[in-house]
């Protein structure tokens, strides 16, 4: 499958929106775009799934390689292996769910779905770059979009957060770029020309003072992207802030670009820095793991109270990665898909229940599954899989990492990873607590006469619920797709 | 004798255009509409006649010289001037002093020419006085503001008070090596105290022209003061055009000074991305503004410059050349507003979105450009000038270019948050763009967008560039 389709079909999308007028035509043609993405992502699972069981055991498939600076040894080069897939399809899935709960946006329509069909470009572009300079074009395209969409179309104090958010991720793109740009000047100690290339850096030896020097650049740049304590703070403001279908894509694409670049470029090409700055890693994601339930559990706005639980939970991704065994780190990326469906499927109901009642406060919410009960169910599902219920995908992710983190002998590593598990204590109090009282209890007056959902909202909650469950009752052909990409990271490891 | 017209041939046509405007100014008065259409024409000649015959040569005792390099900086020179040309449309064509502007205008050109072209001090001393003297005069074109007449004051003593030291600096090293041919003082200079001491004085006559902190005092109110069209033509054209010289002087003239001139530009460049940066934030009116974040783009540049590697040069022309696209987009439309509305400051800006949302865009994208952020070419401006600063090793400096591109991102946010967030009581009226000014546009967004996706610009700028 010629990959260049996966970035192509937004671009021509994004470019049709700018000729569109009113936004029943607008929403239409996001709509078909993302469909089409969505039909794209499933047809590249069918078609690697057949080159596998092919016997093609090349490290990426479907590659694609075009000179782009060459004076530099700069390349376009794009291919995927499982883990692309899988944050390829989990894209699919939020930008088809975020295009249909924006379906009544009526202020700015046609820049509105500009930027969001732009931002879900950056993620498609971001997953499958193989060249770092291609990943951090990628990565970058994304920071902007943000900006507007909470700043324009946001809440409460839009400017102050959306310019939060730029700010912290443009930082993580600046320590990210000094990281590679001193990876770049060390890839050619034993001869060769420098390269950007993903795979031709991974064959090579990176010096190992120059990684001890240039690990916590990258690491620490793709870790604001994923909210690494203590560079956390843009997520609450940022979520909270936007309008829904930002706060989807944030929370369930955004934040994975970075654990998916702390994995794929810190991890896999700088091992030695890894292992050596293990500790801090893990120390940092079980600190984020505490502090973000904690926190969320002194929320009383809907939205603080996911984002400060994504704080957490996108801790579980990078203890998984810091805890460098092959469990571990495939329980992070699955951790990644699960989370990014989950919160996405938060968000979205979040904003399906304030469009309607106008409160995002708990407190002044109740009993809302007496009129509006899809709403109200998709709502404790939602809550069901971030607490980590057997049968949804949290279950399954977190387990993973879990078991993984266990298999690391370090009594201190050990130690961590009892925190980490005993913060699911903490998870199930807010979360409870948040789906009790809204949606059970006596109802306010005020709410009586609300409806329930419509047929766009029903169908984007059903496509996200639908990953989540496929997920948790079937974790294995996730596994399995994940699989052959984590051994390959961990091979590095091995030596 | 042919060869003289080729090799001469951009000066030479330059020459011709002012004649020509010289005498439609004796003859009977044209009216502006036409004379600007047939300036505009004659420019547009200009810029294409600098493809055609290329031809590399040597002339007058190797006071002049011209190869691939100095004609591609002089087109993108040319591009610049013609859309500045064009979006001064709307200024000019009420004005009284039409043909005057351009004859001073394409004089200083002139003069950029030269200095481009020298290879030899005296030349590119008279080249310089003769591209910094016609833009005192310009730079007062507003005529009834005082704030006009105090600009164009403050840059002809500021520049006087540079050329002087660009003088001392040239006699003492007349005095050391005993030649003032650019060939003739690399093989001579040996690095002695006093040679140093020379070139430092060279170098701050060069960081008054391209307004490098510590030198950079004149450039905001000069800026403020100036009609758009000058403020643009001296943060573009004038700054790009000693750039040039400034990267073949280091890596040529003074290559063997290399050792001591790498500090001194790096700790230059430190300070401008970083003094230029804090004092960007801080501004409200427009073009100082653009002034300060202009010597922190200058502070990027000379990061390059560090690297001393054809990567440097490279980055360095394919920069300005994304440079004169991003910063010429944004004052296009300070120079439309300025002009039908007359307001200057960013708070005036406050609500242009919902009024004027194709300008919006439009500055949206070269701020954006600027910035750095991709899919604008300024993205791969940026990445390359730290790439290559970084080639030497100098990961600190290229840490804090690389932190200070948080802080410039604020900045730009702050605009990008009035025009598309912020509400205003009195928004600026929807400002109708006339054609000219709309051809600029185009021009500008059609490089900013594409620069970095096609890749024989970059290629081919590499082909020529220069380092060791």
């Amino acid at each position: 499958m010629n990959l260049n389709l996966l970035i192509l079909v937004p671009m021509l999308t994004a470019i049709g929106i700018l000729f569109c007028k009113g936004l029943k035509q607008v929403r239409a043609l996001s709509l078909v775009g993302a469909l089409v993405q969505l039909a794209l992502a499933f047809n590249l699972l069918v078609k690697y799934l057949q080159e596998r069981a092919a016997g093609n055991n090349a490290a990426m498939l479907f590659d694609y390689k075009q000179a782009w600076f060459t004076a530099l040894n700069i390349n376009y080069h794009i291919g995927v292996d499982g883990i692309s897939i899988a944050m390829i399809l989990l894209t699919a899935f939020v930008v088809v769910a975020g295009v249909l709960v924006s379906w009544t946006m009526e202020t700015l329509n046609r820049e509105f779905f500009f930027l969001l069909v732009f931002l879900s470009l950056g993620a498609y572009g971001f997953f499958i770059s193989l060249d770092l300079f291609t990943l951090f074009f990628f990565l970058e395209l994304s920071v902007i979009p943000k900006f507007l969409l909470i700043g324009i179309w946001g809440s409460g104090k839009k400017e102050y957060s959306g310019m939060k958010l730029a700010l912290m991720l443009m930082g993580g793109s600046a320590l990210l770029f000094v990281g590679l740009v001193g990876l770049y000047f060390n890839t050619a100690t034993n001869g060769g020309s420098y390269t950007f290339d993903l795979l031709e850096i991974a064959a090579r030896k990176i010096p190992v003072h120059a990684q001890m020097i240039f690990f916590p650049f990258a690491f620490l740049g793709f870790g604001i992207f994923t909210a690494i304590f203590p560079f956390h703070t843009w997520v609450p403001d940022g979520h909270a802030s936007a309008p829904t279908a930002a706060s989807m894509f944030l929370a369930g694409i955004s934040m994975k670009l970075g654990g998916y670049g702390c994995l794929r470029v810190a991890t896999f090409l700088m091992p030695d820095g890894a292992a050596a700055y293990s500790w801090i890693i893990i120390l940092l994601a079980t600190i984020a793991i505490i502090y973000g339930a904690f926190a969320t559990m002194m929320q009383t706005d809907l939205k603080y109270i996911n984002a400060y639980s994504s704080v957490s939970h996108c801790g579980f991704v990078l203890l998984g990665i810091g805890m460098l065994t092959q469990t571990s780190v495939t329980g992070a990326v699955l951790q990644m898909v699960s989370h990014g469906l989950m919160t996405a499927l938060f968000f979205a109901v979040i904003g399906m229940v304030y469009s309607r009642t106008h409160t995002r406060q708990v407190a002044q919410l109740g009993g809302l599954l007496k009129v509006m009960p899809f709403i109200s169910s998709v709502f404790v599902i939602a809550g069901l899989c971030s607490l980590g219920l057997p049968g949804f995908s949290g279950f399954v992710a977190e387990m993973t990492v879990f078991m993984g983190s266990w298999q690391n002998p370090d009594p201190w590593y050990r130690f961590a990873t009892i925190l980490a598990c005993a913060s699911i204590v903490v998870t199930a109090v807010y979360i409870l607590r948040a789906t009790g009282q809204t949606v059970m209890g006596p109802i306010t007056a005020a709410h009586q006469e609300l409806g329930d959902a419509g047929w766009n909202e029903k169908m984007a909650a059903v496509l996200l619920v639908a990953g989540i469950l496929v997920i948790g009752v079937m974790p294995f052909w996730l596994n399995d797709l994940v699989q052959p990409g984590t051994t390959l990271i961990m091979t590095k490891f091995l030596r | 004798m042919n060869d003289l017209f080729i090799i001469l041939k951009q000066e030479l046509l330059l020459t011709i255009i002012i004649f020509v405007l010289l005498t439609l100014k004796v003859g009977k008065e044209m009216g502006n509409a036409r004379l600007l259409n047939l300036v505009n024409f004659l420019l547009v000649v200009n810029f294409l006649a600098g493809f055609f015959f290329p031809q590399d040569g040597i002339l007058f005792n190797e006071m002049y010289h011209t190869n691939a390099l100095v004609i591609l900086e002089k087109n993108i020179l040319n591009l610049g001037t013609l859309i500045i040309s064009l979006q001064s449309y709307a200024w000019l064509k009420d004005h009284q002093h039409v043909s005057e502007f351009y004859i001073l205008l394409l004089s200083t050109l002139l003069g950029m020419f030269f200095m481009i072209s020298s290879g030899n001090l005296l030349m590119f001393y008279l080249g310089l006085e003769l591209s910094t003297i016609p833009l005192a005069a310009i730079a007062n074109f507003d005529l009834g503001k005082r704030k006009s007449s105090e600009a164009a004051m403050k840059l002809i003593i500021s520049s006087a008070f540079s050329s002087g030291l660009l003088l001392f600096g040239i006699s003492l090293i007349y005095g050391t090596t005993g030649t003032v041919g650019f060939a003739g003082i690399t093989t001579h200079i040996s690095g002695n105290p006093l040679q140093v001491f020379a070139f430092i004085l060279l170098l701050a006559g060069f960081g008054f022209k391209i307004s490098a902190v510590p030198f950079h005092l004149w450039t905001a109110d000069v800026y403020e003061g100036s009609p758009v069209a000058v403020t643009s033509y001296l943060s573009v054209i004038s700054k790009a055009a000693v750039l040039f010289v400034f990267v073949s002087v280091l890596y040529t003239v003074f290559k063997p000074l290399a050792d001591s001139w790498y500090y001194m530009v790096s700790l230059l460049a430190v300070v401008s991305i970083t003094v230029g940066n804090l004092f960007a934030i801080r501004q409200e009116n427009f073009k100082r503004f653009l002034a300060f974040s202009s010597i922190a783009q200058v502070g990027f540049i000379l990061v390059a410059i560090t690297g001393s590697s054809a990567a440097g040069s490279t980055a360095v022309v394919y920069f300005v050349l994304i440079y004169v696209f991003s910063n010429l987009a944004a004052f296009g439309v300070i120079s439309l507003v300025s002009a039908t509305t007359g307001r200057e400051s960013i708070s005036d800006y406050k609500g242009f979105y919902k009024t004027n949302p194709v300008l919006s865009w439009v500055m949206a994208i070269g701020l954006f450009s600027l910035a750095g952020v991709p899919p604008t070419a300024g993205f791969f401006g940026k990445f390359f000038l730290l790439i290559a600063g970084a080639g030497k090793g100098n990961y600190i400096l290229v840490t804090i270019a690389a932190m200070n591109m948080i802080i410039s991102l604020y900045y730009y946010l702050r605009v990008i948050k009035a025009i598309f967030m912020d509400s205003n009581e009195q928004p600026i009226q929807p400002v109708v763009i006339p054609a000219y000014p709309k051809l600029a546009f185009l021009i500008c967004i059609a490089g900013i967008v594409s620069i970095g996706f096609v890749r024989f610009v970059y290629d081919y700028i590499q082909s020529l560039s220069i380092g060791f």
